[in-house]
Order: C-alpha cells, then structure tokens, then sequence
C-alpha cells in the first residue's frame, strides 16, 4: 500500500500491518484490500465523468470507460508519491509559466517531490477528466473543485495544461510527454536517484515518430527507472484505430526499440496492480488492452465513433441518463 | 475594392449578423471537389473535426488517412504534389505549423509545391488550451518563404477560398472558420487574394483587422457614428502578400492613428505586417496593435478569452479613445449585441 493512499473523505488509509505471526495472513488481506481499493476509486471515477457528461450534454466519457482502473492502479499504490495533506483547492488561472509571479505547477497535487518518490506525467491532456476525478477519489482534490471544470478561468481545463490539477507537463499535442519524462528520467539517472519516473499514454500517442524516437532513447540511455503505462483502447478520434493506422503488434514493436513491455487486461485491477509492480531493467512499458465503452452498453451502440460523445438526440440523451441512474444505483 | 477611378468602393457587411451558416466548409469543398480529380485530402485523425467527413465518405479513394502523425503527413503530401496531385492537409493549425515545421517547410515550401494548409481553430477560438491555440502561425507562415498566408473571416471567404487559392502555384496556408460560422460579406463577393475589403470609411482612425476581429470590430460600428468619429474598417484575409490600394489609402487617411486587431500574438502577425508597410511608405502615424501581447493563452470560452486579452469591441473603444485623446463615453448598451457559441451546439464537429 501507498503512503499517499486516502480515501474518499480525505481520511488517512489504514496503517500498514505490523510485523510478526500474522504478518503473512494480513498481506494477503491487504492485497485484496488494495485491489478493492482500485475498483472502488474506478467506479468513482467513472461515475462523477459520466455525470459531468450528462450536465455538460457531452464530453470525453470513454476515456474515463477505458482508463479508469490504471488511473485508481497508478494513484493507489502503483506509484510512489508523496502523500496531500489534504484535498488541495485548485486555485483560478493565475497567468502562464515566464509571464507571471502567481503561477503555479499542476504537479503539486501529485505531493511534494524526493529523490526517492515517483514522479508522474500525464500525457493525453484530454484525459483531464478523468484525471481530475482520480485526485478527488485519492483525496489529493477538493471534490467542490469539479463545478470549476472547464469554466472561463478555472484551472480544470478541458484538456489540461501543466497549471490544472495532477498536470506536470503541457501535452495537449500528442506525444510529447514521454520525451520529456526521458529528460527527467536521465537527470534523475545522473542524481542516482531511486524513484521512478511514470507516464501515462493514450494509444493513439503510438501513431506519432516522436513516441518511437523517444522509446529508442530510453532504451540507448538505459532508462530503467522510465515507466509507461498505456491505455490500449484502440480508439481515436476518426474511429477505429485499426481503421486510421496500424500500431500493433505493439508488444512487440516496443521490445523490438530495446524497451521491456508486457500486456495486461486494463479493467483487472490485481492484473494491473501486479503488473506495475514488476521490476524491469529496461525502461517499461505495461499495454493495458482495454473497452472504451466498458459497462455502459449505451456507448457501445455509438461505436465506432467513442472518442468524444455529444447527444445526438433527447431519446439518446435519456438512454444514457438511465444508464447513469443504473450505474449509480449499483455502485 | 478599387473602382476605376481609384475610389475605394465601401464593401457593405451584415451588422448585426443576419445569418449564421452551420459547417460552411464541408458541403461545399465536396462540390468543388467534384470535377477537380487532383484534388486529395489528407488527415491526422480529425477528419470530423475539420469538417471532412462527409468528404471522405463521397470521395474515399481520394481520402489519405495518414493516421495521428503530422510530420510525416507533410511529408507525404510533398510527395504526392511532386506527382501532380493537390493535397488538402486539413487538421487544427497548430499540428501543421508547431508540430510539423521543418517537413513543411523544406518537404513543401521550398520546392514551392501546390500543397493546402487548411488550419483550423486559429487564434483563441478554441477552449482546448494552449496546446490547441494557434497564436503564433501568421508570423511563422509570413516568414516562410514561398508561402501564401490567407485567412477566413466570415462563410463567404470559407467557401470562396478553395477557388482563391487555386490562383496560387504554391503553398498556401490558411487560418479556416468552422461550426456555426457568420456570414459577413454578401454571398456574390468572394475572397480574392491581395484584395481587402473596406467596410466603413471615415478620416479619423483607421482599424484593421483579419478572421473573428472583423465581426468584433463591427459591434463598435454604431457607437463610433454615434460619437462622431469617422472609423475606416479594413477586413484583411490576405496576409501575405500584404498590402494593396485599399490598405494604402486607409493607412495613408487616418488623422489620429491606426489600430490592428488580430486573433494572434502582436509579433510578426498584422500589426507587424501594419507596421512594416507603413515604414516603408513613410507613413508616419501611431499604430495600436491589439492581440495577444507576447503571451500564451489558456482554455477558456473565446468571448472570454477575448475579453481577457483585450480582443473585443470594448477594447477597440479604448484604443480610439487612447489615439484621439478623448473619451467617447460608450457604453457595453451601445455595443451590438455579441453571438455567443454553445459550447456543445449541433454545428461543432465531433471532438473540439
Ligand atoms: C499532435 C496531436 N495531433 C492531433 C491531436 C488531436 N487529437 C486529440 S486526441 C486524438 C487522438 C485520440 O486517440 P488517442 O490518443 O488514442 O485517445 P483516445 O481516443 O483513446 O481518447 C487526436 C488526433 C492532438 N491532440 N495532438
């Protein structure tokens, strides 16, 4: 279990388990318990995204289907971050990074950085959401905080940049995020620093060179402390990927640049815990193969066309709120 | 445009708005398209974006899918243009000119290929952030050799860009409106390039501006009649080659000064473009250039973003009023009103 695990209200998580007789009965109770733990913030996670898709008649609602498992996996324990001492507040827009003494750093939501401690960048900004919804299901974000997304100087952009919450890098345009995290990585490298440096990836960022020559770099580098973990929906913008442009075999073209990568079912929460928790020697690229439209039938239906849902129709529109009403209603 | 007698002739703009036209580009383009076989679209995954959509579904052997990778897509497109064909890049503006800047230009503008850069969300139109705002394309675009740079301002220019472009035999890059879109300028005058359009005369100040400024800088329109002071408008879609008789006369014209308001940084766009003519006329008057100032922007509503960065008719006032001296007493009432867009209107293309 992370130290930076919370629960909803912003309470501390439960100690760890003393050592002793029962120590070995009590980590195998603590697993399973970390593994709720991730389920229970994914259906957090995708109930407050689809119930903001619903306000704003629309939104980037299948992002949160397909990735809210490895967001819960990452925050809760998969990485190694410093705890918040509380919910943070987000602060309004207070002027870019070089043009303004008020400006302030998305990452601090991400805790206090240490040479020891994991360092996290999100890649697809327009993830944000979900994102978002992550840092206040962990504890680290003011729930109030989700009235401000995507409202005329809020900070909770749409697509979020490195002043939102939990933002550490500006990566609206694709693809430029594990790059910067090789930088990061190799100055940490040079440091002899023992925490990890993590990014997230959409699928879709695998169509850009940049993501290859980057690949190739940590590789030639020997960045084994890079780790990436990547939401394999196979969906973009245009439809299917695999009616836009081929990224696959993706396991294997990775391992061909000299990067370790392993495949994981993105929506199994032990899959994905354990899978973080391997030791790799290379850099490290955990493929989560996941549904854009995991358990809302509804969304299915707009197949192949997921990327961004805006309501067709009142009858489509009602369809979706009676699966919210079910969805909440189960969880 | 110029009368024979060299008489600018006062080009009559809609203000308010009477009609917005929803996705001006994308039946149109199809029309066009349909006798000219050369003619290729080429996307980065943002085809129902950028208003292709049907495009792709009426012509499919003539659309390239060249997935999410914009620098290699120059690249192809290059290519493809060596060969004859006249590739139609259509995707937001900024994955052309920041993402992809080298290929454009040593793989298109340099051999001078007949390669379409169709930009979208230019400026702060868009509230997809810093990462999607295009404030800095007109001054890299002006400085790229062999390059024409265009930009639409209203429905009419949106559809009478493809037949203005095709004068050209060489790259041309330009900044496209999409979703519900404005019409501005009567149906029948299209957009021509090295033609701007003079919307209002008067002696006293002399505005410019080019794209969502022109509908902007109208809103001031009644208030400056009303308070006296003789405003010449000047609605600019081609910025480079810049400048023209119109342009030359109402530079030359204005008592007090001049204003530029772009939906750009101030740096190497309009303003910039403003000043160099101005220098090398000898035109000596004051110049205000409103827009960006040296700063990126952030994701917000563009009402609100041009509020914020001193874009809208308000600040247009304020920029008279700096050159005359004088207040005029204007009020938000005496302002036609302003459109605002819902965020999720039926018009916007699928994703931003
Ligand atoms: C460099 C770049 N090109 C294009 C875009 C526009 N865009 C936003 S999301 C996206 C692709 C979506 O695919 P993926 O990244 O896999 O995300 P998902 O569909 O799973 O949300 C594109 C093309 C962008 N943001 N950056």
């Amino acid at each position: 279990m992370s130290p930076t695990q919370q629960n909803q209200k912003g309470k501390p998580a439960k100690p760890r388990a003393k050592s002793g007789a029962a120590a070995k009965s009590v980590t195998t109770r603590q697993q399973i318990d970390a593994v709720e733990r991730i389920e229970q913030i994914a259906t957090g996670v995708r109930r407050r995204v689809f119930e903001h898709t619903l306000k704003h008649n629309g939104g980037y609602l299948s992002q949160a289907l397909s990735a809210s498992e490895i967001f819960a996996a990452l925050y809760a324990g998969g990485m190694r971050l410093a705890p918040c001492k509380r919910p943070l507040k987000p602060g309004r827009f207070a002027g870019v990074p070089g043009t303004s003494n008020n400006y302030r750093s998305g990452d601090r939501f991400n805790g206090e950085t240490a040479p020891g401690l994991d360092r996290f960048l999100f890649s697809p900004a327009h993830y944000a959401l979900v994102l978002y919804a992550t840092l206040i299901e962990v504890g680290r974000l003011q729930e109030s905080a989700l009235s401000e997304f995507n409202v005329d100087g809020s900070t909770l952009e749409m697509i979020g940049a490195e002043h939102s919450p939990g933002v550490a890098t500006t990566t609206g345009s694709l693809a430029q995020a594990l790059s910067q995290a090789c930088g990061i990585a190799l100055a940490r490298k040079m440091r002899n620093e023992a925490g990890r440096t993590w990014v997230f990836m959409s699928d879709g960022e695998f169509q850009e060179g940049q993501t290859w020559e980057a690949l190739a770099f940590a590789a030639f580098h020997g960045l084994s402390k890079l780790r990436a973990v990547v939401d394999a929906n196979g969906q973009q913008c245009d439809g299917a990927m695999s009616s836009v442009g081929h990224i696959e075999p993706i396991i294997e073209r990775i391992r061909s640049f000299g990067c370790d990568a392993v495949e994981v079912n993105g929506h199994d929460a032990g899959a994905l815990k354990a899978a973080l928790a391997e030791k790799s020697d290379k850099p490290y690229v955990v493929v989560a193969r996941t549904d854009p439209a995991k358990g809302l039938e509804v969304m299915a239906r707009r197949a192949p066309l997921l990327h961004y849902v805006r309501f067709t129709s009142d009858s489509e529109r009602q369809d979706f709120e009676a699966a919210y009403q079910q969805m909440v209603g189960a969880s | 445009m110029s009368a024979a007698s060299g008489q600018a002739v006062i080009s009559k703009a809609a203000d308010p708005v009477r009609e917005m036209v929803s996705r001006p580009h994308s039946e149109n383009f199809i029309a066009w398209s349909a006798k000219r076989p050369e003619v290729l679209v080429l996307s980065a995954d943002l085809t129902s974006s950028c208003e292709v959509g049907k495009w792709r579904d009426t012509y499919p052997d003539r659309f390239i899918t060249a997935a999410m990778a914009e620098q290699n897509m120059l690249g192809v497109a290059g290519g493809l243009a060596r060969e004859g064909f006249v590739p139609f890049i259509h995707t937001f503006a900024v994955f052309i000119y920041r993402r992809a800047y080298d290929q454009l230009a040593m793989s298109v503008a340099y051999p001078n290929l007949k390669v379409r850069l169709l930009g979208f969300l230019p400026g702060i139109v868009t509230p997809g952030g810093v990462t999607h705002q295009a404030i800095e394309d007109v001054a890299i675009m002006r400085a790229t050799p062999n390059m024409t740079v265009l930009e639409t301002g209203d429905a009419t220019e949106v559809e009478s860009m493809l037949d203005a472009m095709e004068q050209v035999d060489g790259p041309v890059y330009i900044r496209v409106l999409r979703g519900e879109v404005p019409r501005l300028f009567p149906a029948n005058e299209p957009m021509r390039i090295g033609q701007s359009r003079l919307l209002n005369q008067g002696d006293d100040i002399t505005v410019l501006t080019a794209g969502i400024t022109t509908e902007e800088a109208l809103r001031a329109r009644h208030a400056f009649d009303r308070a006296g002071v003789g405003v010449s408008h000047v609605h600019v879609s081609t910025h480079k080659p810049f400048g023209d008789d119109i342009i030359e006369q109402a530079l030359s014209n204005a008592r007090y000064g001049i204003i530029t308001m772009e939906n750009h940084t101030i740096v190497g766009g309009l303003g910039s473009a403003v000043a160099e003519y101005m220098a090398e006329r000898g035109i000596g008057r004051r110049l205000v250039r409103l827009g960006l100032r040296d700063t990126y922007a952030h994701g917000a509503s563009k009402a609100h973003l041009m509020h914020e960065y001193g874009l809208d008719s308000a600040a247009l006032i304020s920029a008279v009023e700096s050159l005359i001296g004088e207040s005029l007493g204007v009020s938000e009432a005496d302002l036609s009103s302003a459109r605002t867009d819902a965020v999720h209107s039926e018009a916007k293309a699928e994703a931003l």
